[in-house]
C-alpha cells in the first residue's frame, strides 16, 4: 500500500520520508510501514488459507473418496485452521494495531521501533517453515490444529518443523503485544487517560495482555510434544507415567483465551465502526470496557468446556458450564450497546457499516449455537460434530474477519489517501454475505444430524447439504477476490478522500492528513492537555 | 526522551517476565501441579500407583459392588493382553485377588508396562489395589506368557450411587529390552 510521503526530504531527524527501494521494507521501524507489511502478510495467506479451506469442501461435495488421500485431507484441515488463526486473524489484527493504535492516541510511532520490524520479519519464516512441511516425506502435520497428544506424536518427523513454526509465531506474537502495551502506557497524548482512549485501543490493550499470559503456555506445551517426540520424555505417555488428558488441560488453558484474542480487538473495531454511521457517540463506554475486561478474565476459567467428554467429575463440568454460559452476560452488554448506538441514529449504510452489522448479526448467530455447545449434557451430543464447526465459523468468518474487512473500508481511505470503490465494496459484501451463510448455515444441520468434523468421507444421509456448503465455499472464496481488486484500485487511486473521510467520525486519527504523511504526531496534540 | 527509554524499559522488562513466567507455569509448574490434583481427586480415573494398606473397618455386608475388568492394548497387536475374569462382585472392605494374561507376540525379548485407569472417576480413589503388577514392568522372552495377580479392595464408604467400578488397563510396550533392565 502507498504511504508515499509529499516529497523526498533530507534524512535529517524531523521529518523524512520512507527509504527508497524494497530494503525500505526490509529494514523499516516505522509503524505505519510495518503495519502495512502485516496486513499484506495476511491477505497472502487468507489465500493459501482460503485454498485449504477449498480443498476440503471440493472433498466433501460427495460421500465416498474423490480428490485427495484422507492424510492430505487431514493436513488440509488442520493446516487450514493454523494458517487463518496464526497467519491471517492475528497478523491483520496486529498490522491494525500497527496502523491505528499510535495515530489513535495520539503517539509518534511504536515504543519499540525496531522490536515491531523484528516482529514482523519472524513472521514469513514462521509459516515458509509450517507450509513447507506439506511438501516433506510423509507430509504436514494431520492431527487438528490442536496437535492432541498421542496423535499427534504418531505424525511424520516434519512435525519437529511445525513446533518450531508455532515456537516463531509465539515469540513475535508475545514481542509485538509487548510494545503495543508499552505504546498504550507511555506513548499516549499528554493529558488522554485510559478511559479516554478509543476502544479498539482498549480491546488491543487487554488482547495484548491476554497473548502475553497464554503465548507462553502454547509454547509450553508444543516444547512437551517435541520432547516426548524426540528426546523421550513422557508427559504425555502413559506408558511412562504421563497423561495425555493432560495436554488437552494444558492447550485449552492457552486456546480458550487464545479465541478471545481472535474477536476482542473485532470489538474494538465494531466501536469505533459503528457510531461513525450512526453518528451518535458509543452508548456505554465504560461498559464496554468493563465487559471486556470480564470477557479477558473469564476467558481463563472456561477451558475445559472444549473436553466435557473427557471423563470430568460432575463439579467440574457443572463449574465449566456456568462459568462459560457467565461469558454470555459481558458479550450481551457490548452487543446491547451497539444496538444502543444505532437506535434512532442517523444512520448510513457505507461498506464499512455493512460489515459491522453483518458482523453484529451472524456473530450473534456464532455465540448462541456456543451457548448451545455450553450445556453440558447437549454438548455430549455435539462434541466434534459439524454443528461445532458452524459455531466456530460463525464467530470467527463473520466475526473476525467481517471486522478486519470492516476495519480495511474505514480506514482505507485514511492510508491511502483515496477513497476506495463503494460500489464494488457494496456488492463485496452482500456476494460474501449470501454465500457465506450458504456455506456455514448447512454445517448446524449435518452436525446436529450427526456428521462428525475432520472426516474426509460421509455416509449418504448428509450428502445434500455437504453439496449446498461447497457450492457456498466457492463463492464466498472466489468473492474474496473482489475485494482484493477493491483493494489494489483504491491503492492505486480514486476519488480523493477530505482528512475526516467519514463525516460523523470521531478520533485523533481523523485529525491529521489523508493519506496519513509518514510520519505523524511528532508533537503531540494538544487537545487532552 | 531517555525518561522516556526508561518506561518503555520499565514496561517491556515487566512484560518479558510475565511472559517467561507463564513459560514456566505451563512446563514446570502445570504437569507436576495436574498429578497432583488427579491424585487427590482421582480425577481421570487414576488409582493408586504404589500399593495401599489393607483394609482398614467393616467391611459393608448389605451391599454388593460389580467390578468389570477391561483391557486394552496400546498402538499395536503385538500383544495379546486380556482379563481372566470379566467381572467380579465384591463386597467392599474385602481383599480379592485378580488375573490378567499378557502374551509377548512382537518377536522379540519385551518389557511390558500396564496403566490403570477406573470409571467413573468419582469412584477412583475408592479403589485400592494392595498388590498390583501395574506397580512394576514385566519382562517376557519371545512369545512368553504371564499371568499376572492384582489384589484390590473396595473402600466401604463408596458412594451408594456406585454399583459398578470398571477397572481398565492399557497395556504398553516400553520398547526397552529385558537386557536394558537388567544392566540398568
Amino acid at each position: 500500500m502507498s504511504t508515499a510521503a509529499a516529497g523526498h526530504h533530507e534524512h535529517d531527524h524531523d521529518d523524512h520520508g520512507p527509504a527508497k527501494g524494497w530494503t525500505r521494507w526490509l529494514f523499516t521501524t516505522n509503524h505505519k510501514d510495518i503495519g502495512t507489511l502485516y496486513l499484506w502478510f495476511s491477505l497472502v495467506m487468507f489465500f493459501i488459507g482460503g485454498g485449504m479451506a477449498l480443498i476440503i469442501r471440493a472433498e466433501l461435495f460427495q460421500p465416498g473418496l474423490q480428490l485427495v488421500d484422507p492424510l492430505f485431507f487431514n493436513s488440509m484441515t488442520t493446516m487450514h485452521a493454523l494458517v487463518m488463526i496464526f497467519g491471517v486473524v492475528m497478523p491483520a489484527f496486529v498490522g491494525l494495531a500497527n496502523w491505528m493504535i499510535p495515530m489513535m492516541i495520539g503517539g509518534p510511532d511504536m515504543a519499540l521501533p525496531r522490536l515491531n520490524n523484528w516482529s514482523f520479519w519472524i513472521m514469513p519464516f514462521a509459516f515458509t517453515l509450517l507450509l513447507s512441511t506439506l511438501f516433506m516425506e510423509g507430509g504436514g502435520p494431520a492431527g487438528g490444529w490442536t496437535l492432541y497428544a498421542p496423535l499427534s506424536l504418531q505424525g511424520p518427523d516434519s512435525f519437529a518443523f511445525v513446533i518450531f513454526a508455532i515456537h516463531f509465531m509465539g515469540i513475535s506474537s508475545v514481542m509485538g503485544s509487548i510494545n503495543i502495551v508499552a505504546t498504550i502506557f507511555n506513548m499516549r497524548a499528554p493529558g488522554m487517560t485510559l478511559m479516554q482512549m478509543p476502544l479498539f485501543v482498549w480491546t488491543w490493550l487487554i488482547t495484548a495482555y491476554l497473548l502475553i499470559a497464554v503465548i507462553p503456555v502454547l509454547a509450553g506445551a508444543v516444547t512437551m510434544l517435541l520432547t516426548d517426540r524426540f528426546f523421550g520424555t513422557s508427559f504425555f505417555n502413559a506408558a511412562g507415567g504421563g497423561d495425555p488428558v493432560m495436554y488437552q488441560h494444558i492447550f485449552w488453558f492457552f486456546g480458550h483465551p487464545e479465541v478471545y484474542i481472535l474477536i476482542l480487538p473485532a470489538f474494538g473495531i465494531i466501536s469505533s465502526i459503528i457510531p461513525t454511521f450512526a453518528r451518535k457517540p458509543l452508548f456505554g463506554y465504560a461498559s464496554m470496557v468493563y465487559a471486556t475486561g470480564s470477557i479477558a478474565f473469564l476467558s481463563f476459567i472456561v477451558w475445559a468446556h472444549h473436553m466435557f467428554t473427557v471423563g470430568m467429575p460432575l463439579a467440574g463440568e457443572m463449574f465449566f458450564m456456568f462459568a462459560t454460559m457467565m461469558i454470555s452476560v459481558p458479550t450481551g452488554v457490548k452487543v446491547f450497546n451497539w444496538i444502543a448506538t444505532m437506535w434512532r441514529g442517523s444512520m448510513t449504510f457505507e461498506t464499512p457499516m455493512l460489515f459491522a452489522i453483518g458482523f453484529l448479526v451472524m456473530f450473534t448467530i456464532g455465540g448462541l449455537s456456543g451457548l448451545m455447545l455450553a450445556i453440558t449434557p447437549a454438548d455430549i451430543q455435539y462434541h466434534d460434530t459439524y454443528f461445532v464447526v458452524a459455531h466456530f465459523h460463525y464467530v470467527l468468518v463473520p466475526g473476525a474477519i467481517y471486522s478486519i474487512m470492516a476495519a480495511t473500508y474505514y480506514w482505507l481511505p485514511k492510508w491511502t489517501g483515496n477513497m476506495y470503490d463503494e460500489k464494488w465494496g457494496k456488492i463485496h459484501f452482500w456476494v460474501s454475505t449470501v454465500f457465506l451463510n450458504v456455506l456455514f448455515f448447512p454445517m448446524h444441520f449435518v452436525g446436529l444430524a450427526g456428521m462428525p468434523r475432520r472426516i474426509p468421507d460421509y455416509s449418504m444421509q448428509f450428502a445434500d447439504w455437504n453439496a449446498v456448503a461447497t457450492i457456498g465455499a466457492f463463492g464466498f472464496g472466489f468473492s474474496q477476490l473482489i475485494f482484493v481488486w477493491v483493494v489494489l484500485k483504491c491503492v492505486k487511486g480514486g476519488e480523493k478522500a477530505t482528512d475526516e473521510v467519514w463525516e460523523g467520525a470521531e478520533g485523533l486519527e481523523w485529525t491529521v492528513p489523508s493519506p496519513a504523511p509518514y510520519h505523524t504526531f511528532e508533537k503531540p496534540p494538544a487537545q487532552f492537555s | 526522551m531517555s525518561d522516556l527509554q526508561r518506561d518503555h524499559k520499565l514496561v517491556s522488562g515487566k512484560l518479558v517476565l510475565l511472559a517467561l513466567g507463564m513459560f514456566a507455569f505451563g512446563y514446570v509448574v502445570m504437569p507436576p501441579l495436574y498429578r497432583v490434583i488427579c491424585d487427590i481427586t482421582g480425577l481421570n480415573g487414576r488409582t493408586n500407583s504404589v500399593a495401599a494398606a489393607n483394609p482398614e473397618g467393616q467391611a459393608v455386608e448389605d451391599r454388593t459392588v460389580t467390578v468389570e475388568f477391561v483391557s486394552v492394548v496400546n498402538s499395536s497387536a503385538a500383544w495379546t493382553f486380556t482379563p481372566t475374569q470379566r467381572t467380579m462382585e465384591v463386597i467392599p472392605g474385602k481383599t480379592y485377588k485378580a488375573f490378567y494374561t499378557a502374551v509377548n507376540n512382537t518377536g522379540r525379548p519385551a518389557v511390558g508396562k500396564a496403566v490403570p485407569s477406573v470409571a467413573p472417576s468419582s469412584a477412583a480413589k475408592y479403589f485400592n489395589k494392595i498388590e498390583c503388577f501395574c506397580f512394576t514392568k514385566q519382562e517376557f522372552e519371545v512369545a512368553a506368557t504371564k499371568e499376572m495377580p492384582l489384589i484390590f479392595f473396595v473402600e466401604p464408604d463408596l458412594p451408594r450411587g456406585i454399583d459398578t467400578i470398571t477397572l481398565s488397563y492399557t497395556y504398553f510396550d516400553t520398547g526397552e529390552t529385558p537386557v536394558d533392565l537388567t544392566d540398568s
